[in-house]
């Protein structure tokens, strides 16, 4: 038997007493100590000054007017397919096909502009635009949640799995439409005659996505929060034995919320095509189905905060880009500096959560703490 | 045996958790070699968390340990286990697919000889008295078995000092004789032996002495034999406090359910329920009486709605005597029918309740439908909430809190209470206390009382024989999913009952 008294020299702490005010401190503080160590990184990496960096990333977020627009814009599409996932995943529903449905969205609104150019005039092309994406996109959300539904199927693998059945059916529809022929692109669609093409708001190509996500965000706010629908959908997602319990069906609030996520994701797919790139790729979802799910993760689903974390990846990769023109650097340095920014910002959860204390010594009547 | 020096001193032990829980406060405690030690204390008093701090699951903020007089540290149960500590869980942390022998022996060091282990396992049942098999599997097992297993493991490890945190939560009468004969034989071996219960009669049985923490406070140590509950409870909770349960008259009994011919198969396929048939008054208690798993869960579920029924029939019957059929029904068309059913399950946070949602939010679970808008209304449940707050005492910062922040006994009473609140016909409730002290406890009972006395047909699914037999109008006595007798509450012997409980040719026997 060991008889010497070994002392742990500290231990964790939960707390959960935190102000407001000191959380927010601690996720600013966090962001402080990320930069710190990117511009450490950078200077002994590259030699570079990292303030000259860091302001480069900021011009190209907001260098001009135009920068800026574009900035909102993808803030504005990334927020709109977080969001679409936050009912599924208040359900516990773990819903990471969201580039799936809103490429099937942004498949059925190009559908739409090249079948009908000629045939029907541009407004109702667009009126059938808005009707078939949240539709192609609520079908691909219908399939895993009727499957959990009536089997209790795995809705993190089918979700997964239908993302690629739409990539190989978009990638279909590509060779069927390609312009010129032979070269497995579509090209910018209606190029001359704008037929489907979504309209300006205020004056603005740039407004509509934000509107859009403005709006979206409102009404998920409330829907979730304030809603029968929303409780319902908060119920299922604590317990599912509670739901049946006091007699909330069980299938048809996954179903039915499955139906709301996809549709808004379908509608992401929509702006994407018909309002933002005219065109249609595999890639025009560019992973923001998955990057949403971390979007709507870090906010802790409230769509509020979704604006924050939204804005940090887009202002993150907009500025990439322009860090890898100006310094020469590779794109992939700007991933470096954002998964450091992400590392601290996921990080400092756990102060939030934890306290750290030191042991004390057997004479000490009083603790210290920190 | 020496009982001058204690094997276990605990000297100003101190554990807080986050800012303001104070779990143990200053708590000084001795256990001695050949000896039983009850640690007596209500609910969140403090009991598990100093000894899980002998057992080293936790580490103490402040205070020493001495075993055998000399200063140690405990920082882990690797450590406890190095000094001859021994702590049986609440709940087991068996594998369910190795056999008991495998259990016992994984993650000791030292090259695996299954062999030379079930050799030492069955000397160690032999000198004690267990019964346990070392070949078979755990998920084939009772859970008097599975903690037998645990027992078994301890002392495989060569413990000297035990603790059992509440043994005989999970057993019949019959089993916890068996597990009490077996902690006085390790008495007599010399162990330290600690055991946690809320039970006061099992206290008076099996202990030599009864520590009694309040509030995570060190109240002071009796000598069993010269004292009783009343003192004990006294002590216990602070103050006086009256130790009977009431058992008013029925008043005008109707027939309000009628099950006949129920059967139920689980989703493995095994009958849990076999061609049940009972009838259930207004104004009157019905006591069921089973070990776990005789299909009383089964049987509640089937009634509320939750269960899909094999055959049978459950008939209700209104005021004036017209019959609903409830099979085949789920929870909402039994509402929507006005059926005032309601149910308290025995997985609380599991069923009856939302953790992660304050009290008003698990209030608005039984009325968030009503109105006719897209919202739900705010209001009414939080005012049910503050009622139910106010009403029962519930011990909460506010009606915002997260009730898997409450302890036991406050979250059933917010279960019980919203359970209350719509003034049911029927009110089932399994396992109504279970973990509760003995303050939240006679609360309880006393509001199962009140809803008896104003008309509704109550339906008491209890462990507790003493209780149960105290309570009920009548008991039914289920084994094995059958029906076993249904006896007078007021003449019913403890003693038939538990044969009942656990052999169907007991009650055929009497039958015929």
């Amino acid at each position: 038997m060991k008889t010497k008294v070994r002392e742990p020299k500290f231990h964790l702490v939960k707390r959960d007493d935190l102000s407001r005010y000191q959380r927010v401190l601690i996720r600013l503080l966090s962001i402080v100590l990320a930069l710190i160590l990117c511009a450490t990184i950078t200077a002994i990496t590259t030699g570079i000054n990292p303030f000259e960096v860091f302001g480069s990333i900021v011009s190209g977020a907001f260098g001009t007017a135009r920068k800026t627009w574009i900035t909102l814009q993808d803030l504005s599409v990334l927020l709109l397919i977080a969001l679409a996932l936050t009912p599924a995943f208040t359900m516990k529903f773990w819903n990471i096909g969201g580039e799936g449905q809103v490429l099937v969205g942004g498949l059925a609104t190009a559908a739409c502009m090249i079948c009908f150019e000629q045939k029907l005039p541009s407004a109702v092309i667009i009126l059938l635009s808005v009707i078939a994406a949240p539709l192609a996109g609520a079908l691909w959300g219908f399939i895993p949640a009727i499957c959990k539904a009536k089997w209790n199927t795995n809705e993190t693998l089918m979700t997964l799995m239908m993302n690629y059945i739409a990539t190989q059916l978009v990638s279909y529809f590509i060779i069927i439409w390609e312009v010129p022929k032979g070269s497995g692109k579509i090209g910018i669609i209606n190029q001359n005659s704008h037929a489907g093409w979504m309209p300006q708001v205020f004056g603005s190509k740039y407004m509509l996505c934000i509107l859009v996500a403005l709006i979206t965000m409102v009404f998920l706010y409330f829907y979730i929060g304030y809603s029968k629908h929303g409780y319902e959908i908060q119920v299922v997602g604590e317990s599912e034995n509670t739901a049946r319990y006091v007699g909330i069906k069980v299938g048809k609030v996954i179903v039915r919320t499955m139906l709301l996520s996809g549709a808004l994701c379908g509608i992401a797919g929509m702006l994407l095509v018909g309002s933002i790139n005219h065109t249609i790729t595999t890639t025009i979802a560019g992973g923001q189905g998955f990057t949403g799910v971390l979007v709507a993760w870090m906010a802790k689903f409230n769509p509020f905060t979704m604006v924050l974390s939204a804005f940090l990846i887009v202002f993150m990769d907009r500025g990439a880009g322009e860090i890898a023109t100006q310094f020469g650097l590779n794109q992939s340095y700007a991933d470096i500096l954002t998964g450091i920014i992400l590392f601290f910002i996921i990080g400092c959860e756990f102060f939030i959560n934890y306290r750290i204390k030191r042991a004390e010594k057997h004479e000490n009547k009083e603790g210290s703490s920190c | 045996m020496d009982n001058k020096n204690a094997a276990v001193s605990m000297r100003k032990i101190t554990k807080t958790f986050g800012q303001d829980v104070i779990a143990n406060k200053d708590v000084d405690l001795d256990i001695y070699k050949g000896e039983i030690l009850s640690l007596l204390g209500e609910n969140g008093s403090g009991k598990t968390t100093l000894m899980n701090m002998l057992s080293g699951i936790y580490y103490p903020d402040s205070g020493e340990i001495f075993i055998d007089s000399k200063p140690v540290s405990i920082r882990s149960p690797k450590d406890a286990y190095d000094l001859g500590i021994g702590m049986v869980h609440q709940h087991f942390k068996l594998v369910d697919v190795l056999s008991a022998a495998e259990n016992i022996v994984l993650g000791l060091p030292g090259k695996l000889d299954i062999k030379k282990a079930t050799l030492k396992i069955r000397e160690i049942c032999d000198k004690y008295g267990f019964d346990v098999d070392p070949e078979k599997k755990v998920y084939n097992m009772s859970v008097s078995e599975k903690q037998t297993v645990e027992i078994v493991k301890v002392l495989y490890r060569g413990a000297d000092i035990l603790i059992l945190d509440e043994p005989t939560a999970v057993l019949t009468p019959q089993e916890t004789q068996k597990l009490f004969e077996v902690m006085r034989n390790m008495k007599k071996d010399g162990k330290a032996l600690v055991i946690i219960t809320h039970k006061l009669n099992e206290v008076q049985e099996i202990s030599d002495k009864v520590a009694v923490l309040r509030q995570g406070a060190y109240v002071g140590t009796l000598i069993t034999k010269d004292t009783n509950p009343q003192e004990m409870t006294d002590m216990m909770v602070g103050h006086k406090v009256e130790l009977n349960i009431e058992r008013p008259e029925p008043v005008d009994p109707k027939l309000r359910i009628r099950v006949s011919g129920l059967n139920v198969v689980n989703e493995e396929g095994i009958k849990k329920v076999n061609d049940a048939s009972f009838e259930i008054y207004s104004g009157e208690i019905l006591g069921i009486a089973g070990i776990s798993g005789c299909g009383q869960k089964e049987l509640l579920e089937s009634i509320a709605g939750l269960q899909k029924v094999e055959s049978g029939s459950i008939k209700y019957f209104d005021d004036d005597g017209n019959e609903t059929e409830l099979v085949g029904m789920d929870p909402l068309k039994i509402k929507e029918l006005g059926v005032a059913l309601s149910f308290v399950p025995e997985d609380r946070l599991g069923m009856g309740l939302v953790g992660n949602m304050d009290i008003s939010g698990n209030m608005m679970l039984r009325s968030f439908r009503e109105g006719h808008g897209l919202f739900t209304d705010r209001k009414k449940p939080q005012n049910t909430a503050e009622k139910i707050v106010k009403l029962l005492h519930v011990e909460t910062p506010g009606i915002e809190t997260p009730v898997r922040r409450l302890s036991g006994g406050n979250v059933q009473k917010v279960l019980v209470g919203r359970e209350i609140s719509n003034r049911p016909k029927v009110l089932m409730t399994a396992y109504v206390v279970r973990g509760l002290d003995i303050n939240s406890s006679y609360t309880i009972y006393e509001l199962i009382n009140l809803q008896k006395q104003a008309g509704a047909a109550v339906i008491f699914v209890g462990e507790d024989l003493d209780v149960l037999l105290q309570i009920s109008d009548r008991v039914m006595v289920l084994c094995d999913g059958c029906v076993n007798g249904i006896l007078d509450g007021r003449s019913a012997q403890k003693g038939e009952v538990g044969l009942r409980m656990t052999s169907l040719d007991a009650g055929k026997g009497e039958d015929r």
